[in-house]
């Protein structure tokens, strides 16, 4: 028989999970968003001389994305403004859709890739102090994420000891792409903070080094190549601050990878290790093989998951890494987002999906 | 099996969609040139809404630097990693074989033919002039 049927969508149902996402991505409705937190003296610099990056674009990444602002198609808010810049439609489409019980904020707004380093310093902590006015005030289930920019440690440093005093900062950010490798010498004091202040080092991929991202080769074509150049991007910062002795010098400093993905680490530690065992005398300071520093030192988030073409792999990759290092994120709004429902294609076991949705980042960042 | 008046004729037009619910199930209906395509609307990978996704073309290659776009319109891209479906058959470019929208039949009936016999139309208006998309289901 003919059914006439109602128009419209059915209210998705609500994930039974309680996750922590620890990669979520404030925006702002303009940049104009940020002007009350910075002084004068910077208001009047950027109207006068904008955004300088160490690139040739000012207000764009270096190659084009698929999708506008880099986002879901479905996240803009239907009151207009970007995706990620409205606090309710966050919660009604991310936060209590996906059952987030804590979410972690990125507030990507390139504070390292200033060339005018104080102006760097300046957007570092306009950025931190409108999370805390316009994110974390209003929302108990956010957390932030301290933007410093790196290129000047010692002012990151002190960001660092401002920011630390409140708690709802669980974690330092900065790009991978530094002026540098970032385990050289000259970016310890930054280190120095985060570690005395017990504060993981979150890395989220990115920045702007100002040279290809093919690591000495020339420009790539294409976005799909850049895409996967965040992978050996991640590789070689996370060997930087092995092999300059990081760890050694700061013993409990924690580092978070987050949207490197992870499934590149046994390969990484094998190469390392063997390469250790022939030249250590070069690093005499590296005093025990590459990869127990990665074991130790290192979490990796979950997003954009690794889709082996067989699911059951990822299970023996990620007990080669040790699943108590893998924590889950979803890169809210941004388009290769993903599901708490759907991430896994594999099947994994109770235990190890606590861990990763939910117990590992509690235990790393101290949530309560 | 039923059968679902979900639109009239005249509501979608060409390139675009209307998302209905059918026995509690989201299915988006797609108007290509004048055809009508029924699919679910979550996407086979990691579920997301289908219909807000984008019609696309069909880009092709048979050697670098030969291009061309063909089946403009024809393809679904899903909105959020860009799975490419092919709303004629629901099956995804890059994996068809596994990666699959659930497709339902469609078909379009004259409102005077849906008014004779025994049918229940319990909300939806039906007019001897119009014509109407009907979802097997």
């Amino acid at each position: 028989m003919n059914i006439a049927v109602q128009d419209g969508a059915l209210a998705r149902q609500a994930t039974r999970l309680s996750v922590v996402d620890c990669d979520i991505h404030p925006q702002m409705r303009s940049p104009a968003e940020l002007h009350p937190f910075l002084s004068d003296r910077w208001r009047q610099h950027l109207a006068t001389y904008s955004n300088f990056p160490r690139q040739a674009l000012s207000e764009t990444l270096a190659y084009p994305r698929m999708t506008p602002d880099v986002a879901r198609r479905d996240a803009w808010p239907p009151n207009g403004a970007p995706p990620g810049a409205d606090l309710d439609f966050m919660r009604e489409q991310h936060l209590d859709l996906n059952g987030v019980e804590i979410g972690i904020l990125i507030a990507l707004r390139g504070a390292g890739t200033q060339r005018n380093i104080e102006y760097g310093g300046a957007l570092a902590r306009a950025v931190n102090e409108w999370q805390a006015a316009h994110w974390l005030d209003r929302e108990p289930r956010l957390r932030g994420s301290i933007l410093i920019n790196p290129e000047d440690p010692f002012a990151a440093a002190q960001e660092i000891e401002r920011c630390a005093r409140d708690k709802r900062f669980v974690q330092v950010l900065l790009p991978p792409r530094a002026n540098e490798p970032l385990g050289r010498k000259r970016y310890w004091p930054l280190f120095e903070a985060a570690a005395r202040n017990g504060l993981p080092i979150g890395m989220h991929v990115g920045g702007v080094s100002g040279y290809p991202c093919t690591n000495g080769s020339g420009h790539s074509s294409y976005y799909m190549e850049e895409h996967y150049s965040q992978v050996p991007a991640m590789q070689a910062v996370a060997t930087s601050m092995v092999v300059e002795g990081l760890f050694e010098a700061f013993p409990t400093l924690k580092v978070v990878l987050i949207e490197g993905s992870f499934a590149w680490l046994p390969a990484l530690k094998w190469r390392l290790d063997k390469h250790w065992s022939r030249l250590r005398d070069e690093v005499p300071h590296v005093k025990r093989p590459p990869s127990e520093y990665l074991r130790e030192h290192f979490w990796f988030t979950t997003q954009p998951i690794e889709e082996p073409d067989n699911p059951e792999d990822l299970n023996k990759i990620m007990s080669w890494i040790g699943y108590d290092r893998i924590m889950f994120s979803t890169d809210y709004p941004h388009w290769d987002f993903d599901d708490p429902r759907y991430v896994f294609k594999a099947k994994i076991d109770e235990q190890h999906r606590r861990m990763i949705f939910r117990e590992n980042a509690r235990a790393l960042y101290g949530l309560e | 099996m039923s059968r679902h008046v979900v639109a009239t004729v005249g509501e979608i037009a060409p390139g675009a969609n209307k998302l209905v619910t059918v026995k509690g199930r989201e299915i988006g209906i797609y108007n290509i040139k004048g055809e009508f395509f029924a699919l679910a609307n979550k996407c086979p990978h990691e579920g997301a809404a289908l219909c807000k996704g984008r019609m696309v073309g069909l880009a092709q290659s048979d050697a670098p630097g030969q291009y061309r776009l063909e089946r403009q319109g024809e393809l679904l891209k899903c909105p959020w990693h860009g799975w490419e479906f092919d709303v004629r058959t629901g099956q995804s470019w890059c994996d068809p074989e596994n990666t699959y929208v659930r497709q339902y039949a469609v078909s379009v009936e004259a409102g005077d033919d849906l008014l004779k016999g025994p049918y229940v139309l319990e909300t939806f208006k039906v007019a001897v002039e119009q014509s109407y998309i009907i979802v097997e289901m």
